[in-house]
């Protein structure tokens, strides 16, 4: 019981932190979540949050609310979403309370954006450094199909500007008929 | 039907149809915040865009706090963010523990495969609007080098560097990149 109780707490600090810092979007809660989950708990593996990240995406809603709720579930089953999910939630929603009784003085304040600029290129990195390791866990797979489609939905989202949810539908899609074709030539 | 239940469905099919998250959903919650119920003004939905990059946190759940705090007070805010993330969170554990118990199916295995490198390729795409909105000011920018930042490059490419070789904490990448623009921008 103590034990669950330790777990719990932890999971409330941990979530409330990355959510404290999740400026420019919610893919900087992946790398958050690596750094606690996998490096510092080693709760699960690297392999894990990829799975997470893709569910958390490919599902309606805020990508770091879902990411977060994943990773309490994994941790600590449903009490554990729920606690997660609060902790998730509760940073966005004091700090806005506070916003929205000053936000002519802080929409117009030039330290904040100075800052905020520099956080600009520091989110970017981040996301680079990400997208750079995760490519290699897919690369490293050595499968053609699942390597071709990191650069096909790259561009489908990017230059040509084609709806998420439907990139989403035509890889689950593709990836079926490409299942249904290797268990044809097996057989 | 009372305001603190109209949030919530209101933010509930915020919520619904916001895949893929960050910037695409804008036009959809404006349509429904300011143009259908007409709850806040064009002018305060803009400004309530550029609160959310200020101040941590999702954009759909800034929006749904500061939208609820204004027309229903706490009980509004809370209201509609839990409307806003409610199927996300429920769809997620739900596809979650489906993958978990079907593992085993090449069909399951072949699909969140796919899924992975479907939303890498999205990561991506993200980082790439990231980089742009950091060196060039917009997302869509003139290609040449006068309009280039070359502050924000260098600053990239020190952050950058730190986080290969040195594996420092995204936080303290964030604080530092922070100050650093203090120092440069001020």
């Amino acid at each position: 019981m103590k034990q669950h109780i330790r777990k719990y707490i932890w999971l409330f600090a941990a979530n409330l932190y990355i959510s404290a810092f999740t400026f420019g979007g919610g893919y900087v809660v992946v790398p958050m979540v690596r750094r606690l989950f996998v490096g510092k708990k080693r709760y699960f593996s690297e392999e894990d949050l990829l799975n997470m990240a893709a569910i958390a995406q490919s599902t309606p809603g805020a990508i770091a609310v879902n990411l977060s709720a994943l990773a309490g579930y994994r941790v600590a089953g449903i009490p554990g979403a729920l606690i997660s999910c609060l902790a998730a939630v509760l940073p966005p929603l004091v700090i806005l309370s506070f916003v929205s009784a000053f936000y002519k003085i802080f929409v117009s304040n030039t330290i904040i954006a100075a800052i905020l600029k520099g956080m600009e290129a520091g989110v970017a990195a981040l996301m680079v450094d990400l997208v750079t390791d995760m490519c290699s866990l897919i690369f490293r797979k050595k499968s053609f199909f699942l390597s071709a489609m990191v650069p096909l939905s790259l561009i489908a989202n990017f230059v040509l500007d084609i709806n998420v949810a439907l990139i989403l539908v035509v890889c689950c899609l593709m990836c079926i008929l490409w299942a249904l074709y290797k268990k044809r030539k097996r057989i | 039907m009372n305001t603190v239940w109209k949030l919530f469905f209101t933010f509930l099919k915020i919520g619904l149809m916001s895949i893929g998250g960050g910037y695409a959903i804008i036009p959809l919650i404006q349509e429904q915040v300011v143009e259908k119920s007409g709850w806040i003004s064009e002018k305060m939905f803009t400004d309530i865009i550029t609160i959310s990059q200020m101040t941590p946190g999702p954009l759909a759940v800034n929006t749904s706090t500061f939208v609820g705090l204004q027309i229903g007070q706490l009980a509004g805010a809370l209201a509609a963010t839990i409307g806003c993330i409610l199927c996300g969170i429920l769809l997620s554990l739900t596809m979650y523990v489906f993958f978990q118990t079907h593992e085993k199916s090449d069909y399951v295995q072949e699909v969140l495969n796919g899924l992975k490198s479907a939303s890498t390729g999205l990561i991506i795409s993200a980082a790439l609007t990231m980089i742009l909105l950091a060196l060039y000011g917009n997302s869509h920018p003139e290609w040449n080098i006068r309009s280039l930042n070359w502050t924000a490059l260098l600053l990239f490419s020190v952050m950058l560097f730190l986080l290969r070789r040195r594996k420092i904490s995204p936080v303290v990448i964030l604080l530092a990149s922070g100050i650093a623009g203090l120092a440069l921008y001020l």
